[in-house]
């Protein structure tokens, strides 16, 4: 399980990951919160696929790279599994947690092979190179993420939706137990946005990895998500399952807009229609 | 067999091959001409072999320093490209190199002849030129969290580059004039060194530079994705970028010592390698420094016999192929 309890971090507005201007006080956040300051608990349990939502600037990222060790939190710890990963060195936490940017955009060209074996860096010694071992591991993620058939193409030739099943590869090449991912659908089109959200629902069945995903995507959190997290300028605002939580007043709460909200009987899930907007208050 | 251990293997032989060929031939080209099997001739003793002496006094110390100058060039090249994430980063275009001269020539001007657990004072000036002039580079690019733009860096070297110029022809200006024709030449990036002296006062250095360049392709691979995603992976981001920055101008320092501010090696070599071997820096970079040794060697035979008895700065030679060669290279990016 990977919880953060009491986790607080001032953002460096120079460093800041999503670089937007700090939060005025929220009046119901409970207690006076500091200009972007990120005040937040959170629990995800082992097997447990987990939605971060919130609006632009509520600390997701943020969250994600706290989560991921990244960040070192001011006050407060991150745990996975009872450790504390601030006691963790850098390739021990990569080898339990990997995380998926965004985008990806490489200084140099590299194959879709080398990517995926970039994920290998925490498990191998300093001067050691890729065994025929870590080849086969490797290949086998691309083939988990439907891309081994590229393994020779340079990445810069992919599509974006190519692009973010091989850096998912790359991160599951590092058989890691929990998978980060921040808005990993931003760029892509409806039919990618489909391919990850399954993917990922693929990898959380058959190979229990826990996911946290940080998203804008309410009917992507709806498919994929067991439980979801709720933040606004930088606290957590509601938590708990899927179903409890995506409501027609938390979604109003969080981002100020009207929304229809009812389980789709064809998808299976849950369905969030925005229907306007109106003042937050 | 895997992929990598292949291509580190083969081209580890052939642009060994090349550092080591051209460093055995350059030496038997010029005014007067020598025949490598009457160097290498046992019965003769050396004192009256006038083959050996030409090849190993007056003309190998100086193919040494080519393939030491351009080994070590190229692959802080390579260094600072991966660092800065940028492939027009080198050496010359930062402004590194403007530095490194900046401080050798105080060193020269002002007669500091000490020396230190064998480095030179000139070396060390040097190398501190270097570490400043990489000290601002390495501030603005970590001011601006998204690295560096192609923009940025370019103007950021055409302005570091002008500032040393400037207090370059500053020094030289209060220098006397016998002094400043002598460091003028230097300038220009020339190997004509005098004996073994200067290759063993740069060598501590290089050999430094090139030991942490052991440990940083592997990391530098990582940092090409992001540094985030290099930190995710369980690369110690900060650390690399430390040592990648202390290497780098370590090397260039020591390189700029010995063969003045010799242009273009860190672009020209990378990236033709890179067009060779892939983007691994695990090949790239021992690849970069053998094929940057061979390169830099040949390029000083050229400068050597194309206008014999003139014997011509390499340097001008580096900057005619060179400056094309980036032009070239800033219109097809992107």
């Amino acid at each position: 399980m990977l919880r953060a309890d009491n986790v607080t971090y001032v953002h460096d507005r120079g460093r800041d990951a999503e670089g937007v201007a700090p939060a005025p006080i929220l009046p119901d956040a409970g207690g006076p919160a500091l200009p972007g300051v990120l005040d937040v608990s959170v629990r995800v349990e082992r097997g447990h696929v987990v939605g971060i939502l919130g609006p632009n600037g509520s600390g997701k990222t943020t969250l994600l790279r706290l989560l991921a060790g990244m960040l070192r939190p001011e006050s407060g710890t991150v745990t996975l599994n009872g450790r504390n990963l601030a006691s963790l060195a850098r390739p021990a936490l990569a080898r339990s947690i990997a995380v998926v940017p965004q985008e990806t955009h490489l200084a140099f060209d590299y194959s879709v092979l080398e990517i995926a074996l970039m994920g290998r860096y925490p498990h191998l010694g300093t001067f050691e190179l890729e065994g025929p071992q870590d080849v086969a591991i490797a290949r086998e993620a691309l083939a988990a993420t439907g891309t081994l058939a590229l393994e020779r193409r340079s990445f810069a030739t992919l599509s974006g939706g190519e692009k973010q099943r091989v850096v998912i590869a790359s991160a599951l090449a590092q058989q890691a137990e929990i998978l980060l991912l921040d808005e990993p659908t931003a760029s892509l089109d409806l039919g990618y946005q489909f391919d990850i959200a399954a993917l990922l629902a693929r990898l959380n069945r058959e190979r229990e990895i826990t996911i946290v995903v940080a998203t804008h995507d309410l009917n992507f959190a709806a498919s994929l998500c067991r439980s979801i997290v709720m933040l606004s300028e930088g606290r957590v605002v509601a938590a708990g399952l899927t179903g409890d939580t995506l409501t027609s007043m938390s979604i109003q709460a969080l981002y100020g807009v009207v929304a229809d909200v009812y389980p789709h009987h064809a998808a299976g899930h849950l369905t969030v229609v925005p229907l306007r907007r109106v003042r937050r208050d | 067999m895997t992929d990598v251990r292949r291509r580190l293997a083969v081209s580890a032989l052939a642009f060994g091959g090349l550092a080591f060929v051209s460093v055995l031939a350059a030496p038997l080209i010029g005014t007067t001409s020598i025949s490598l099997r009457r160097v290498f001739d046992g019965s003769v003793p050396f004192a009256d072999n006038v083959d050996a002496q030409i090849f190993f006094i007056a003309r190998l110390p100086r193919a040494l320093a080519g393939a030491i100058v351009g080994a070590t060039l190229a692959a802080a090249g390579v260094v600072f490209q991966a660092l800065l994430r940028n492939p027009l980063a080198t050496p010359f275009t930062l402004g590194v190199s403007a530095g490194a001269a900046l401080g050798a020539m105080l060193a020269i001007t002002l007669r500091l002849h000490l020396s230190l657990w064998g480095v030179s004072a000139v070396t060390a000036a040097s190398f501190i030129g270097s570490l400043g002039a990489v000290a601002i580079v390495y501030a603005m690019a970590r001011a601006r969290r998204r690295g560096f733009s192609t923009n940025i860096l370019l103007l950021a070297g055409v302005t570091l580059n002008a500032f040393f110029s400037a207090l370059i022809l500053f020094v030289q200006y209060l220098a006397d004039s016998a002094e400043a024709l002598r460091t003028m030449r230097w300038l220009m990036g020339d190997l004509d060194i005098a004996g073994y002296g200067p290759i063993l006062a740069a060598l501590p250095l290089c050999a430094v530079a090139f030991a942490a360049f052991a440990w940083l392709p592997r990391p530098l691979n990582l940092l090409s994705l992001d540094t985030d995603a290099a930190a995710s992976r369980g690369v110690d981001v900060l650390r690399v970028q430390r040592v990648a920055f202390f290497s780098a101008s370590m090397a260039t320092g020591a390189a700029v010592s010995l063969g003045g501010p010799i242009g273009f090696i860190g672009i020209i070599v990378p990236h033709l390698v890179r067009l060779i071997v892939g983007s691994d820096h695990r090949v790239v970079l021992p690849a970069s420094a053998l094929f940057g040794a061979a390169f830099l060697v040949a390029t000083d035979v050229v400068a050597r016999t194309v206008m014999a008895p003139i014997e011509l700065p390499v340097g001008i030679i580096t900057a005619l192929i060179g400056g094309p060669f980036f032009l070239w290279l800033l219109v097809r990016q992107r």
